[in-house]
């Protein structure tokens, strides 16, 4: 099967601090790939910079074969504008670790305002899709209300919906459930399982190794910039090869 | 007297409580406020006392001042004055918007050009600039358009570019400015990163995040400084009767300055300003209740609704 997310070589600088030190991953269309690791190994600034949020300084990132945030012309990469970044984040839903809801608008509105104003898709035509998708996480009843309004585990779900309503071709999840008490990280979660289900192409961070154990295709391991390991749940949490991971699986189980 | 003593008194004085009645079925006493009671009696007794030396001091001379409140000149005056108002705040805030997002932009040049505006309107002093403009003819007589250094193609003499009013508008728009784009910038920046990252990630474009998402957010803080403003700027028009503007102020100025009637005149100009500022507190309310959707869990009740409440309640109390 095709690559649906390929990352070659990706090197990233804060100032001085290198945070990812030439990582290469692939994601194929339909898998889930789950990434582990100890805090500040560079999970997050990798999954931001696979929807361009943030701009690498070495490496190259393809959605589904498109080259991330630049356009190749003969032999030079030339960065694209603004506009054309925006169209491609269009194709990749994130949903963020504190869920980040626009907190004016109401729930069905969280979710149609992407589709009209990325997509250039009527009002009238996107709300019965978007009552679909809330009604689909589970939140059907919570249309009319406002982010404030809602639990935490209903605000992630709400940010979901809002994140399928593109129809993207991959979703990224940033610990999607740390923000959160532990009775609501199921419903969470359950919402994930299903999408998974479903067959999207996921890449979820997540320190929930029960999670990646029963969903991932993939488990990933970083640390300090780097994969240090990675492959099927089984090999990677059960029969790590690398003294690192074992000693971060120790500790998290 | 020491608390153990009074706990005891109290659990003495308190009747056993009923074997028979449950928590559940015993009737609620709702908490009384006596001192709020005293607080509104002192006020009340005040206001009274404030009130009786209007109406009964001769010196407030109000025959004078009905005769002129609802006087043809005094409402033309009144009408100058919503008119600087208004042109003020639009174009102010306007020109402050821009000012407010160059400064926020990521070009440093646009920073720059904004900053120094920032600097200059808010060092020179208002009524400086008001009678610059309005002496402008004194120091350039002719305004033209062409190539700097070059040839030019429109001429403009000063004189005839803006009559007073006009350059009294120019004048307090550009001050304006530069105090909105501050409030602007600090309602702008009041609003958490995330909000911009979110609509990013979604590729919503990057004017209707501003819009849509920034913007409604922003109003929250935006709105009751800039309402600050408008009210400031409303009565601070009165500055510029320093240019012989027939607004409010001035014209009380003048018909004082004839029949000499000064405390009586400056309570038409007073009253009206009251009148005014009155009307705009209460639009600033319904406004920043609009904006305020979604930041709470539920919104608080309107002055109106909170009276009819309270008026039943206190009926409700009086039938008991
Ligand atoms: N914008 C930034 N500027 C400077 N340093 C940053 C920035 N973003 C991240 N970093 C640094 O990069 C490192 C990796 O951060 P990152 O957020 O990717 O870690 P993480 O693996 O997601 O950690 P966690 O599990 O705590 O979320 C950290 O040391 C962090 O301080
Ligand atoms: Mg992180």
């Amino acid at each position: 099967m095709s690559a649906m997310v390929d990352i070659k070589g990706v090197h990233k600088s804060f100032g001085d601090l290198e945070v990812l030190k030439g990582v290469d991953l692939e994601v194929r269309a339909g898998t889930v790939t789950v990434i582990l690791g100890p805090s500040g190994s560079g999970k997050s600034t990798l999954l931001r910079s696979i929807n361009h949020l943030e701009k690498v300084d070495r490496g190259l990132i393809k959605i589904d074969g498109q080259l991330m945030g630049y356009k190749r012309r003969g032999d030079k990469l030339y960065e694209l504008r603004e506009r054309e970044i925006l169209h491609q984040r269009s194709q990749v839903g994130f949903v963020f670790q504190n869920f980040n809801l626009f907190g004016h608008l109401t729930a069905l509105q969280n979710v149609v305002e992407a589709p009209v104003a990325a997509q250039r898709r009527k009002r009238s035509e996107v709300e019965p899709l978007a009552r679909e998708l809330l009604e689909r996480v589970g939140v059907g009843d919570k249309a009319d209300v406002y982010p404030r309004q809602l639990s935490g585990g209903q605000q992630q779900r709400v940010a979901i919906a809002r994140a399928l309503a593109l129809k993207p071709k991959v979703l990224l999840f940033d610990e999607p459930t740390s923000a959160l008490d532990p009775e609501l990280v199921g419903e969470v979660l359950d919402v994930i399982k299903e999408l998974a289900r479903d067959g999207s192409t996921m890449v979820v961070v997540t320190h929930e190794v029960g999670f990646a154990r029963e969903v991932a295709d993939t488990v990933v391991f970083i640390d300090g910039g780097v994969i240090v390991e990675s492959g099927p749940p089984h090999q990677v949490l059960d029969n790590p090869v690398h003294e690192r991971t074992r000693a971060f699986i120790s500790k998290v189980l | 007297m020491s608390t153990t003593s009074l706990t005891s008194e109290q659990d003495t004085a308190d009747p056993p409580p009923s074997a028979r009645l449950a928590d559940a079925d015993l009737p609620v006493i709702a908490r009384r406020h006596p001192w709020r009671w005293v607080g509104v009696a002192v006020v009340l007794v005040l206001l009274a006392m404030f009130v009786h030396g209007l109406a009964t001091n001769p010196g407030w001379d109000w025959p004078t001042f009905f005769q002129f409140f609802t006087t043809k000149t005094i409402f033309s005056a009144l009408w100058v004055t919503i008119q600087l108002t208004v042109y003020g705040t639009v174009l102010g805030f306007a020109l402050g918007a821009v000012v407010a997002t160059m400064r926020l932009s990521s070009s440093p040049f646009l920073q720059v050009v904004a900053w120094g505006y920032i600097w200059a309107f808010r060092s020179i002093p208002l009524i400086v600039q008001l009678l610059f403009w309005f002496n402008i003819a004194y120091l350039y007589q002719e305004l033209s358009l062409g190539i700097p250094f070059g040839p030019e193609f429109v001429h403009f003499s000063t004189n005839n570019l803006f009559g007073p009013l006009g350059a009294a508008v120019l004048g307090l728009a550009l001050h304006q400015a530069a105090y909105a784009a501050e409030i602007i910038r600090g309602g702008i920046i009041s609003v958490d990163a995330g909000q911009t990252e979110a609509a990013a990630a979604l590729g919503i474009p990057k004017l209707r995040q501003f819009f849509r998402i920034v913007l409604p957010q922003a109003m929250r803080s935006i709105l009751p400084n800039g309402a600050n403003e408008v009210i400031s700027l409303f009565k601070g028009t009165s500055i510029v009767s320093v240019m012989a503007i027939p607004e409010l102020f001035y014209q009380v100025q003048v018909i004082y300055g004839r029949n000499s009637r000064v405390v009586p005149l400056l309570m038409v100009a007073t009253v009206w300003y009251i009148v005014m500022t009155t009307i705009l507190s209460v639009v600033q309310f319904y406004v920043e209740r609009h904006f305020a959707r979604g930041t709470a869990r539920s919104l608080p009740p309107t002055p109106i609704q909170r009276v009819r409440s309270g008026w039943g309640e206190l009926k409700a109390r009086a039938i008991r």
